[in-house]
């Protein structure tokens, strides 16, 4: 067993980091806040063109890798604050839902909100949206629609991520009816959400740690006083706990075999120990994210509650991506109706 | 970056459970916490177990009589061994995790061939004498003196925290040989110290749970002879350190593993009386756990991953101890919350003829207060972690 990010997955991290850096740095994401759009179609594609929402497809149409590699790639796009539905869009092709999603030439989203009004993500850049009742932890109707015209939707005035304009609905539009027999809207969607977060967990922590031992206080570094290294040490804890969850479900998930042995050993289905993982995993990142963004602004003291630092950017996506693919209280009570006695 | 056994993790693992099944039918229950003699031959049979079996030292190099295991092979056996329900390694902690390996490491050939095999076979018992009454976290400021005489150094002082040290028969002891005035991590040795050897007067502490886990030594001019040190005079800190890293990434896997399965059982017990119908906030608290003992074991193979490959643990184990830790407490919590009154006694209980399992789960409260305080409190846990792998500048 080698359970270490591998050579292979770090490179490929490095170049979506260095994609994104060279074609969406934080200051032309920045540029967009508040607005209607807030990722351009050529950015989109671009993004579609290195292959991040075709990752899983088999060869030709995709690079046919893992969830463990498309983890790693949605971590770095966390950390880059990217903004769009990124996880729809992964969704989209990797079951074959809606043609041009692989190459990233349409935009579609996972809605999970109850309703109503439904709050949709990037709803007029839309091309089709994907409606995942249950905050999209399973059960009841999927549907597959678009609604890039739909009558009832009204724009949201302020929404919370201000890279992320969100739509009311009030009435859902129609749409088809899809199946999800082996629950690989929730395994991927939780999976693939959670490594955003541990991307926002982590590029927190590493703005705490660089803030702490820059900024000076009483003649020394912040960082130098026990009270503020233990809120970094805290961060980092958050964030390797939950990368090592999201890694592992991530595993589990390209490996039915290792899930098989791992399901014998827990006297549980593979469906059920498929899910905890996810769920578990996506609890913890959004822990995270949330509690690391909170700590990070904490430890930038005034400066972390002003607009121009960054900080409340990951905050308020994290939040974001807490409410989709299981609440805390869906992901909690998930995997407590999952705990077997040994 | 991958969760599979290859074929020879696979080969090791079917090979433990099919001898686990073989030898743990003749294994009695364990004797009740405070019987130390009880526990010393318990626990000792049970290594002699595992000698003959081939799984003694499984985690030791060959050169010193182990079995020269790999990172994965000793998690394997943890986990097996935990699954399985065998026996802890209890009363050899000291003498298979510390003082074995030390010796293997630094010890002169005749020091291995005398102590190494006893060890092994299950013969010796050992205890540690580190911590000392005014060094807990700041170990090398400790004061236990060692003079020179002739062939023997005659030491003085008090050591506290020691485990087993009424069925001992060894000691590693870490006492200052150096300039007196010159406190710190130069000028301490590492000796061996004859547990029968007089002026050593064993002084039992009482735990907040009522029982005698550790004892406090008072050391009054007792001689340890110079051929019962390990490394050279006023290196035993270099010594010591080379040991610390030694359970390579395993260190708290069998507490992972049983906190597990006790979450387990309260989960059942739960469903068994309904208690998260009238308390929705027990069942996600319960799930949260369940949550964070998964991640752990997935960073416990993580922190495997890195020894293996790299032949050093990192620092993953302070962030494992860390997160474990808190968690562990939390458990403890939900236990005493979920088991009502029948936590106010050690007392096994039942409910319409169902054990309620109070007893090992009020024992598992006591003992995850003690797991954020030894090994390195989570205080200094995090100084480490800020400044090792943060790099944030020193405080001390």
């Amino acid at each position: 067993m080698d359970f270490r990010v591998g050579d292979e997955q770090r490179e490929l991290a490095e170049g979506i980091r260095a994609l994104v850096a060279g074609r969406l740095p934080i200051g032309h994401l920045r540029a967009q806040e508040g607005a209607e759009r807030t990722i351009g179609a050529d950015d989109w594609a671009a993004l579609g063109e290195t292959g991040v929402f075709a990752l899983t497809l088999p060869e030709p149409a995709g690079t046919g890798l893992g969830l463990a590699d498309a983890a790693v790639v949605f971590e770095e796009l966390g950390r880059a604050l990217i903004p769009g539905p990124l996880v729809g869009t992964f969704l989209a092709a990797a079951l074959d839902l809606v043609p041009g999603a692989a190459e990233g030439r349409v935009m579609v989203d996972a809605c999970t909100s109850g309703g109503p009004p439904w709050l949709v993500e990037h709803l007029t850049s839309l091309d089709a949206l994907l409606f995942l009742p249950a905050h999209g932890i399973g059960g009841g109707r999927s549907l597959l629609t678009t609604v890039r015209d739909a009558p009832t939707a009204r724009r949201v005035a302020a929404p919370l991520d201000p890279l992320t304009p969100l739509w009311s609905l009030t009435a859902l539009p129609a749409g088809r009816p899809l199946d999800d027999p082996d629950g690989r809207f929730f395994r991927d969607g939780a999976i693939l959400s959670a490594a955003l977060q541990v991307g926002h967990a982590t590029e927190t922590l590493e703005l705490a740690v660089a803030y702490a031992k820059e900024r000076h206080q009483f003649g020394k570094p912040i960082g130098s006083f026990q009270a503020v290294k233990h809120l970094c040490a805290d961060m980092l804890v958050r964030a390797e706990v939950a990368r090592a969850a999201v890694h592992a479900a991530a595993c589990l998930a390209d490996a039915p075999d290792v899930l098989a042995a791992e399901s014998a050993a827990a006297g549980m289905t593979a469906f059920a120990r498929m899910q905890r993982a996810a769920a578990g995993a996506k609890l913890l990142a959004d822990e995270a994210a949330v509690t690391n963004a909170r700590t990070a602004i904490q430890v930038h003291g005034g400066m972390g509650y002003t607009w121009e630092v960054p900080l409340h950017l990951h905050l308020k996506r994290a939040h974001l991506l807490a409410t989709t693919f299981g609440t805390r209280a869906d992901l909690s009570s998930l995997v407590a109706s999952l705990v077997r006695a040994a | 970056m991958d969760l599979r056994d290859t074929a020879s993790e696979r080969a090791f693992r079917d090979e433990l459970r099919q001898w686990l099944a073989a030898v743990l039918p003749d294994v009695g229950p364990p004797p009740p916490h405070d019987d130390w003699p009880a526990r010393r031959a318990y626990d000792l049979r049970w290594q002699r177990t595992l000698f003959d079996g081939g799984y003694a030292g499984v985690d030791w190099p060959a050169e010193g009589g182990g079995r020269g295991a790999s990172p994965f092979e000793q998690l394997i056996f943890k986990e097996e061994c935990e699954r399985a329900g065998a026996p802890y390694v209890g009363v050899g902690f000291v003498g298979l995790l510390h003082a074995g390996p030390t010796i293997i490491a630094e010890g002169t050939t005749v020091q291995k061939e005398r102590y190494l095999p006893a060890i092994l076979r299950g013969d010796d018992v050992w205890c540690q004498g580190f911590s000392e009454p005014d060094a807990g976290s700041d170990l090398a400021s400790l004061r236990t003196r060692a003079v020179r005489d002739g062939d023997d150094y005659v030491v003085t002082g008090s050591k506290i925290w020691t485990s087993h040290a009424e069925v001992a028969d060894f000691c590693e002891l870490l006492v200052r040989t150096g300039d007196e005035d010159r406190p710190g991590n130069r000028g301490i040795s590492w000796l061996i110290m004859p547990m029968d050897s007089t002026g050593i007067e064993i002084r039992p502490l009482r735990t907040i749970e009522g029982t005698t886990e550790f004892a406090q030594l008072f050391l009054n001019e007792v001689r340890v002879p110079v051929a019962n040190r390990v490394g050279e005079e006023n290196d035993g800190w270099r010594v010591t350190m080379v040991t610390l890293s030694f359970e390579r990434g395993t260190a708290f896997v069998g507490e992972l593993l049983e906190a597990m399965r006790l979450l387990g059982e309260l989960d059942a017990t739960a469903r068994r009386f309904d208690l998260f119908a009238h308390d929705r906030s027990l069942q996600h608290r319960l799930g949260h756990l369940q949550a964070a003992f998964d991640a752990l074991w997935a960073l416990t193979k993580r922190n495997v991953s890195e020894a293996a490959q790299t032949g050093v643990p990192g620092i993953g184990g302070s962030v494992f101890k860390l997160s474990f830790s808190e968690h562990a407490q939390k458990l403890g919590d939900l236990a005493m919350e979920m088991l009502d009154r029948a936590a106010l006694c050690a007392d096994p209980l039942d409910r319409h003829g169902t054990p309620l399992g109070n007893a090992e789960q009020v024992h598992n409260w006591f003992k995850s207060i003690n797991l954020t305080i030894a090994a390195g409190t989570s205080q200094v846990q995090r100084n480490i972690v800020a400044e090792r792998i943060l790099g944030l500048p020193r405080s001390r």
